[in-house]
């Protein structure tokens, strides 16, 4: 179908999927919050997510089309784009065109990568079996998942793994919110301005928003 | 020879209605059999072009220049006439063509400056539906505004790219009908010669300019719609690429060249600043109608403009013609600058300048409304001087900008060779001694969306199509003169460059064929250019080959035939003993120093033939005015 | 002030290119850039060297002709000002230069700084018009349209189709180009009637042409001579979107 030929139309899918996965993560760190409340809100909360598998999974089914699609055409309009600019200058100063918003191939894989473990890590829970939530039940029997985020977060490592992608996200959001706006005519005049920085602030949000649990558990001021 | 301009007889207004009547028809069966060839895709080509394939003919569309778009009639900043009446201030397609002709100073053709004036409003129709964005008011009514020599608003604009904007509807039906295929593109190819086989214009030959290949093409008929000459004074308002080339190897191969001595020089450009400059860049002549041109009462008064005060200001233009004022014609505005300066009031380091003041027009409308008008002006005026117009006045000068003169056409725009056809600016037809602001767009989309789709039929009908092919050994001996031409030049390897002698060329007829001309200044630019010619062709070097890609080699090509144009403008200028519109002889002058017409003897339109190395001989067209009286012009 | 440039150069189509070294000495300030190339190209004809072809006409910075990377950044360092227009009093003396030709997949360079931009005209003959007959089209004032609208179309049609949108775009992309004009076309009456077909035509023409997409860099608006906004590409998307529903 024309659509998924065309530039225009390829970008779109582009930005609406991003945009849900977007919606996804500020939900996600929300919900991640409750970390604060202390072992008895965390897994009361994640108990409460696993309460309804169907919706869940319908759910997770949704995240994983709109996942594979912003890759797929992520990986192909980047190609194209390499292809339509194949001598570089010589010298090249550029005004407007930020690192972030040349690198999202190079971001978005990384976030691609980091997903990839951190389902392994969290949600299948198989890299650190030792403090699997679903292996070590809470006093009221619901999985740990608030000791097995801290155990995990305690370790240099973990902990590294996720502030790096944290701020991998960080760039690619830092680009992408207003990009979004734009690939779907959202804006004007006046907003452009306005959309450009409140994507920033977004980004800035929701980068330090989840680099703060490895932080805030590794030093020890949560947990 | 008495030539024949071909006019319609019978009421002026009825005319061209008649014409079309008695014209003969291509049927559309027929009309895909036929070949025309366009050369030049400015307003003239390129609305010629769509014009023609949309019909059904098959045409190609042949310009020197790397796309359509960038015809040089996209530099046209003001605006573009039409007898709309919008504004209700008393104009009609009646007072158009007078302003015309009279503005022409009775130079023109009634007949056909009537038919332009009485076509002008289906242009602005035809633009605003392909979607030219022209300025309108807040109920959402077009706009107008005055221009030199008028009256009246009858002015339509797109800020301050109306040219760019027009060109840019007639380039978008160009590109619709090659989409189309009927028309074919054929850019970067510059025509090096016309081809004439028994008396008709059959053909071109062509040098295609990235490959340097030369090449020709046959077709039923030709259009040649290749601008202006006006760079024989090297510098000018006009594009670099600007040439007489395209016209004058027409002029070589039979067709007569009219009134070559009518250039126009405009008043209100950016002043030279050094030998450097390449070209001069206009200030549009609307800024005439907000800003008040003065000089300093005092000679070489090296004052700041802002310290000289009120009493010792002369508004010279408004002193001299005070119904017109500052909105004088260009002849007489741009004249009185010279005056002013040789008597020492110039403004500037040059002294060669003159002040275009808008404090007051700020004062009287704020600076707000003055950029919304011309804000595009002042700010290429700021980046080529360097200096804020909104805070000091421009300093301006006159600059060759518009060539009146051209390849002689009929009534029918049909050169005196069959077959060949010339619109636009290449052609001498509607403007006179002098032409009106923002009225040679009107006359390129005149010509080229409602005039030539009739006339050209009118000459195809009476021939049969496909006649000739490049077979014939009229087309193999132009290739071959070409390529002997162009190696020529090559094999010169002299001493002095292309731009060099151009510059020196420019000089010569800036000097003594430019504003004001004498018969000596002139005898001596005949030898002077003659001497020219001949040292180009013994010491120009031009570098690089013939089969690639040369701008150099393409220079040469033009500088050699405007070192022969030139002699030709300067022997019309000569001949012409009266003072008329831009041609200003000193000897015929009135008291006043305003120009003195000679009607008795001088009221006819002279077109000249190329006789190989013979002088050229002069036809004459007499011009006959039936309804209008030819008074002296006056704007006092 | 005397200069050092840096010039690509290049023979021909497809043959290679490199950088040559050039000194511009004595240039005044009030040429312009392309008078100081005059000068250079002057000293290198006399010297037997071939001069450095480059594209120009109008000098006045309105026929889109002139296209030169100039340190990195098409048509110079000059806010919306053209190479044409760019004068050498915003150079300092010593300053080294750097001039490149347009690049980008759908540009190929033809000599020197000389590229082929007619992927541009291709793209607005697939649609970029109004499909109007010559002579039969209603008084111009038959249809009014409110001044906020052919201000805003005009500003759309202010693109001089230079091409340095695509030579600046990290992409290659002729965004802004194609948008400008489905934008102004699309503002008036007269282009509604085809606007749904114009966009699709016009953005998939771009993409046989061999131009990039868009990643909203907004590069092509920052060295835009005309000032050409990239609200108009959000207009494109918005055309585009309206003509798939
Ligand atoms: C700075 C400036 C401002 C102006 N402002 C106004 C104004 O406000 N109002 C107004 O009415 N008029 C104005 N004019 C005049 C007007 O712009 C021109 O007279 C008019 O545009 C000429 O159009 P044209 O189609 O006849 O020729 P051009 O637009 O000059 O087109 C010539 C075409 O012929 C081609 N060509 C030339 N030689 C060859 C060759 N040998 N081989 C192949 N192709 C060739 C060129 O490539 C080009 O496509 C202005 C002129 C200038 C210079
Ligand atoms: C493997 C994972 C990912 C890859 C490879 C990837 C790649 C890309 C690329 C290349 C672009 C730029 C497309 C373009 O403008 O040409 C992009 C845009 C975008 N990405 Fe990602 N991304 C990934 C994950 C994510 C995630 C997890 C989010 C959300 C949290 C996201 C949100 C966005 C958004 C909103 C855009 C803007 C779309 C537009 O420009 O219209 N991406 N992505
Ligand atoms: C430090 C920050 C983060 C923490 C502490 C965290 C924590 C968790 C936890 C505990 C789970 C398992 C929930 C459960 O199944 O019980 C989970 C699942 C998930 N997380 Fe995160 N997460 C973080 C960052 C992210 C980021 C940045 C992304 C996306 C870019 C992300 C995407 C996901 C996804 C896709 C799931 C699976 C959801 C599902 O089960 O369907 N997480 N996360
Ligand atoms: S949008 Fe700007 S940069 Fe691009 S072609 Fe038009 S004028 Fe040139
Ligand atoms: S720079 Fe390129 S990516 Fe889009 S916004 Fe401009 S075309
Ligand atoms: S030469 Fe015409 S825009 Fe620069």
């Amino acid at each position: 179908m024309y659509f998924f030929r065309s530039q225009v139309g390829r970008k779109i899918v582009m930005s609406v999927s991003g945009f849900l996965m977007l919606a996804f993560v500020a939900v996600h760190l929300l919900g991640n919050a409750s970390m604060y409340g202390g072992p008895e809100s965390m897994n009361s909360y994640a108990s409460a997510l696993h309460r309804f598998p169907l919706l869940i999974w319908i759910f997770r089914l949704m995240l994983l089309v709109m996942f594979y699609l912003h890759v797929f055409y992520g990986i192909a309009l980047t190609l194209e784009n390499r292809a339509a600019k194949p001598e570089p200058y010589a010298v090249k100063n550029y005004i407007q065109a930020t690192f972030a918003g040349r690198n999202m191939i190079w971001t978005g894989l990384l976030i691609g990568v980091f997903v990839i473990y951190h389902l392994l890590h969290f949600t299948f829970q198989v890299t650190n079996p030792q403090i699997a939530a679903g292996s070590h039940p809470d006093a009221m029997g619901r999985p740990d998942v608030f000791m097995m985020v801290v155990l995990s977060f305690r370790k240099l490592t973990i902990s590294a793994v996720y502030v790096c992608a944290m701020i991998a996200l960080g760039l690619h959001l830092s680009h992408s919110v207003q990009s979004a706006f734009q690939t779907v005519g959202l804006n004007g005049d006046r907003s452009l301005p306005i959309i450009i920085r409140a994507g920033m602030v977004a980004a800035i949000v929701i980068s330090l928003g989840f680099a703060a649990f490895p932080i805030f558990i590794f030093t020890r001021i949560l947990g | 020879m008495i030539l024949d301009g071909k006019c319609p007889t019978g009421p002026l207004a009825d005319k061209w209605e008649k014409h079309r009547h008695e014209m003969r028809l291509v049927s559309p069966a027929n009309k895909r059999r036929y070949r025309i060839i366009v050369v030049g895709t400015g307003l003239a080509g390129s609305s010629a072009a769509a014009s023609l394939g949309e019909l059904g003919y098959n045409v190609d569309v042949f310009c020197h220049l790397e796309s359509a778009r960038r015809a040089h009639s996209i530099a046209a900043q003001g605006g573009i006439n039409a007898a709309k009446n919008y504004p209700n201030d008393g104009d009609s397609i009646f007072r158009l063509f007078h302003d015309t002709i009279k503005g022409g100073d009775f130079r023109s053709r009634e007949a056909n400056v009537y038919r332009l004036a009485a076509v002008s409003s289906n242009i602005i129709d035809q633009c605003v539906a392909q979607g030219v964005p022209f300025a309108r008011d807040y109920a959402g009514y077009l706009d107008n505004r005055s221009f030199g020599g008028a009256q009246v608003s009858r002015t339509f604009y797109a800020r301050g790219q109306t040219g760019q904007q027009l060109l840019l509807g007639a380039y978008s039906a160009l590109s619709r009908q090659v989409k189309a295929g009927s028309v074919t593109l054929h850019t970067r190819t510059e025509m090096l010669d016309l081809v004439v086989v028994n008396g008709e214009a059959k053909g071109i030959t062509v040098r295609d300019m990235v490959t340097g290949k030369i090449s020709c093409h046959a077709a039923d008929a030709v259009c040649l719609c290749t601008g202006g000459y006006i760079n024989v004074y090297y510098l000018s308002t006009n594009s670099m690429g600007s040439n007489v080339t395209a016209a004058f190897r027409a002029y070589r191969k039979g067709a007569f060249f009219a009134n070559p001595c009518f250039t126009q020089i405009h008043p209100t450009c950016i002043p030279v600043t050094g030998e450097h400059q390449s070209k001069l860049t206009l200030m549009s002549e609307s800024l005439r109608n907000d800003g008040r041109v003065w000089v300093p009462r005092i000679r070489e008064d090296r004052r700041a403009p802002g310290e000289i005060p009120e009493e010792e200001r002369d508004y010279y233009l408004e002193r001299k013609y005070p119904s017109f004022g500052n909105l004088a014609p260009r002849d007489i505005s741009s004249r009185a600058a010279k005056e002013v300066c040789d008597e020492g009031y110039g403004v500037g380091a040059s002294g060669r300048g003159v002040y275009l003041d808008f404090a007051e027009a700020i004062k009287r409308v704020g600076e707000d409304k003055i950029r919304e008008r011309y804000g595009n002006l002042f700010d290429m005026y700021q980046k080529i001087t360097d200096e804020n117009a909104y805070k000091q006045p421009m300093r301006i000068y006159p600059a060759p900008h518009y060539a009146m003169g051209g390849l002689w056409v009929d009534y029918n725009l049909q050169s005196n060779l069959p077959g060949l056809f010339v619109l636009g600016e290449a052609n001498f037809s509607d403007h006179g001694a002098n032409r009106l602001g923002a009225s040679a767009l009107m006359q390129g989309l005149a010509d080229g969306y409602f005039i030539i789709p009739y006339t050209i039929a009118d000459y195809l009908a009476r021939t049969e199509p496909g006649k000739v092919s490049t077979g014939d050994p009229e087309f193999i001996k132009s290739v071959e003169e070409t390529e002997r031409f162009m190696k020529r030049l090559l094999c010169v390897k002299g001493k002095k460059t292309v731009d060099e002698f151009h510059r020196q060329l420019g000089s010569i007829m800036w000097e003594n064929a430019g504003m004001v001309r004498s018969r000596e200044s002139l005898t001596k630019a005949l030898t002077l250019i003659s001497g020219l010619r001949a040292e180009f062709w013994q010491d120009v070097l031009v570098p690089g080959g013939e089969a690639e890609l040369n701008q150099e080699l393409e220079k040469a090509g033009r500088v050699a035939d405007f070192l022969e144009f030139g002699e030709l403008l300067v022997r019309d200028a000569l001949h012409r003993e009266e003072s008329c519109g831009s041609h200003f002889r000193v000897e015929y002058e009135t008291p006043e120093g305003e120009a003195k017409r000679d009607d008795e003897n001088f009221c006819y339109v002279a077109a000249w033939e190329f006789r190989g190395g013979k002088e050229p001989e002069l036809h004459k067209e007499p011009l006959v005015f039936e309804n209008v009286h030819l008074a002296v012009r006056s704007y006092k | 002030m005397d200069l050092t440039l840096f010039v690509w150069r290049q023979s021909g189509p497809g043959k290679p290119g490199r950088l040559e070294e050039y000194k511009a000495n004595e240039i005044s300030p009030d040429m312009s850039f392309l008078e100081m190339l005059d000068v250079v190209n002057q000293d290198l004809i006399k010297s037997g060297v071939e001069p450095i072809a480059f594209d120009h006409d109008c000098r006045e910075g309105i026929c889109g002709t002139c296209s030169q990377v100039i340190n990195g950044v098409p048509h110079g360092p000059l806010k919306e000002t053209t190479v044409c227009q760019l004068h050498m009093r915003h150079f300092k003396s010593g300053d080294t230069i750097y001039i490149e030709p347009w690049r980008a997949k759908a540009f190929p360079v033809i000599k020197d700084l000389i590229v082929d931009r007619s992927a541009l005209d291709r793209i607005m003959q697939s649609g970029g018009y109004v499909s109007v007959h010559t002579g039969g089209v209603p008084d111009a004032n038959a249809v009014l349209i409110p001044k906020a609208d052919a201000d805003r179309a005009m500003d759309a049609a202010a693109c001089i189709g230079c091409g340095a949108c695509v030579a600046a775009c990290p992409n290659g992309s002729a965004m802004l180009f194609t948008a400008a004009k489905v934008a102004h076309l699309a503002r008036l009456p007269q282009g509604q009637v085809e606007a749904a077909r114009r966009v699709c035509l016009m953005t998939e023409a771009m993409m046989q042409e061999g131009f990039g997409n868009c990643s909203n860099h907004y590069e092509c608006q920052a060295v835009c001579p005309k000032g050409i906004k990239v609200q108009f590409i959000a207009k494109l998307n918005r055309e585009f979107i309206k003509s798939r529903i």
